[in-house]
C-alpha cells in the first residue's frame, strides 16, 4: 500500500472516515459508505427499540469484518455518561476503538474539553483506543496525546454546520506538534473543505452531515472521496509558494521581435 | 424496567432467554442491569429480578 493511513496498529488506504447518521434508510447508508470508499465508519450506541427489536440492525448493512467500526459517545454530557457508553460499545463487540465525544453545550455542540480529558484518561487506562473529538485547541490536543489517545480529532467548525475549516492556523499548529494522527472531525460542508483539510497535512477527515445531508448523498460521497484523495496528493506534492506578482509560465527566449 | 419502559417478565428469566424472546440473541448488543454491564458469558446464568433496571443497547447510525 502506498501512503497508508496508520491508526491504532492498522493500515488503511482511505483517509476519509464517515458517519452513518441522518440517512433515509440503511440501504442508502450502505451505498453512501461504499461510494465514499471509507474503511472506517462511526456509529452511535442507543437503546434497542424493544417493541420492534428484530427489524433494525445497522451492522447487517455494514459488515464489521469488512469495515472498522468506530463507536461514538455522541450525546453524552458528563464524562461518566461517555464512559458508560464506551464500555457498552466495547461489550457489544466491535473492538476497542472509540470516538470520545463529551459535549459541553447543546446549541454549539462544542466539546467539554476538561471532561473530555478526564474521560480519555479513564478510558485509555481501561484499554480503549481513544480518538477524542476536541476543540481546535493545540494545548488540549497536546494533553490528549500525552494521556495516550491514539489520535486527536479537532473540529473544523461546529458539528453539522458545514462552515469548513474556521481556523486553519490552529490546525497547522496542532499538526506541527502532534505525533499521533490528526483527524479533522466536524464542520466540513463540501468537497473543497475536505481538500483544504488534507492539503494542510491532516492525516484524515471525518464527516457525516456533509454527505448525508447533501441533495444527492451518493454523489457527494464520491466527491468527498476524490477531494480527500486530491488534497492528500497535493499535500504530498508540495504546493508552490503564494506570490503577489505573476511569474510567466512560457519562456521569454525566442519571442518574436 | 426495560430500556426505560415498564416491562413484565417471567420470574427467573435469564438474560439469554430474554434476548431470545426479543429476537436479539444473534445481534451485537450490550446489556446492563442496574448500571452493571453483563458479560456475554453470564447471559445464561444471570436471572432478572423484580425491579431490575435493564438496558439493552445496540449500534445505530451516528457521526
Amino acid at each position: 500500500m502506498t501512503d497508508p493511513f496508520d491508526l491504532a496498529g492498522k493500515s488503511y488506504h482511505s483517509r476519509l472516515i464517515v458517519g452513518t447518521g441522518k440517512y433515509r434508510d440503511f440501504t442508502e447508508t450502505k451505498r453512501a459508505v461504499e461510494a465514499s470508499g471509507a474503511q472506517i465508519v462511526t456509529v452511535a450506541v442507543r437503546r434497542v427499540n424493544i417493541t420492534d427489536a428484530a427489524t433494525e440492525n445497522l451492522l447487517a448493512f455494514l459488515d464489521p469484518s469488512h469495515y472498522t467500526i468506530l463507536p461514538n459517545t455522541a450525546g453524552c454530557y458528563p464524562a461518566e455518561e461517555a464512559i458508560r457508553t464506551a464500555r457498552l460499545a466495547r461489550e457489544a463487540g466491535v473492538g476497542t476503538l472509540l470516538k470520545l465525544e463529551v459535549i459541553g453545550d447543546q446549541q454549539t455542540l462544542f466539546p467539554d474539553v476538561t471532561a473530555t480529558i478526564e474521560a480519555a484518561r479513564t478510558l485509555v487506562k481501561e484499554g480503549f483506543h481513544v480518538l477524542p473529538y476536541v476543540s481546535d485547541d493545540p494545548i488540549a490536543c497536546k494533553k490528549l496525546e500525552e494521556i495516550g489517545c491514539v489520535a486527536v480529532m479537532p473540529l473544523a467548525a461546529p458539528i453539522g454546520s458545514g462552515l469548513g475549516i474556521r481556523n486553519p492556523y490552529n490546525i497547522r499548529i496542532i499538526l506541527e506538534q502532534s505525533r499521533v494522527p490528526v483527524i479533522v472531525d466536524a464542520g466540513v460542508g463540501t468537497a473543497s473543505d475536505a481538500a483544504i483539510t488534507m492539503e494542510l497535512g491532516c492525516d484524515a477527515v471525518l464527516m457525516n452531515t456533509a454527505i448525508a445531508g447533501a441533495k444527492d448523498p451518493l454523489l457527494m460521497a464520491a466527491a468527498m472521496r476524490l477531494a480527500v484523495d486530491a488534497g492528500r496528493k497535493a499535500f504530498l506534492a508540495g504546493r508552490i509558494p503564494r506570490k503577489l506578482y505573476a511569474t510567466a509560465s512560457s519562456p521569454i527566449e525566442g519571442l518574436l521581435a | 424496567m426495560l430500556n426505560g419502559e415498564p416491562h413484565q417478565l417471567d420470574e427467573g428469566l435469564t438474560v439469554a432467554a430474554l434476548l431470545t424472546q426479543l429476537g436479539l440473541n444473534q445481534r451485537r448488543i450490550a446489556v446492563e442491569i442496574n448500571r452493571e454491564i453483563i458479560g456475554r458469558d453470564d447471559y445464561a446464568l444471570r436471572a432478572v429480578a423484580n425491579g431490575d433496571q435493564i438496558e439493552i443497547v445496540h449500534f445505530v447510525g451516528g457521526g
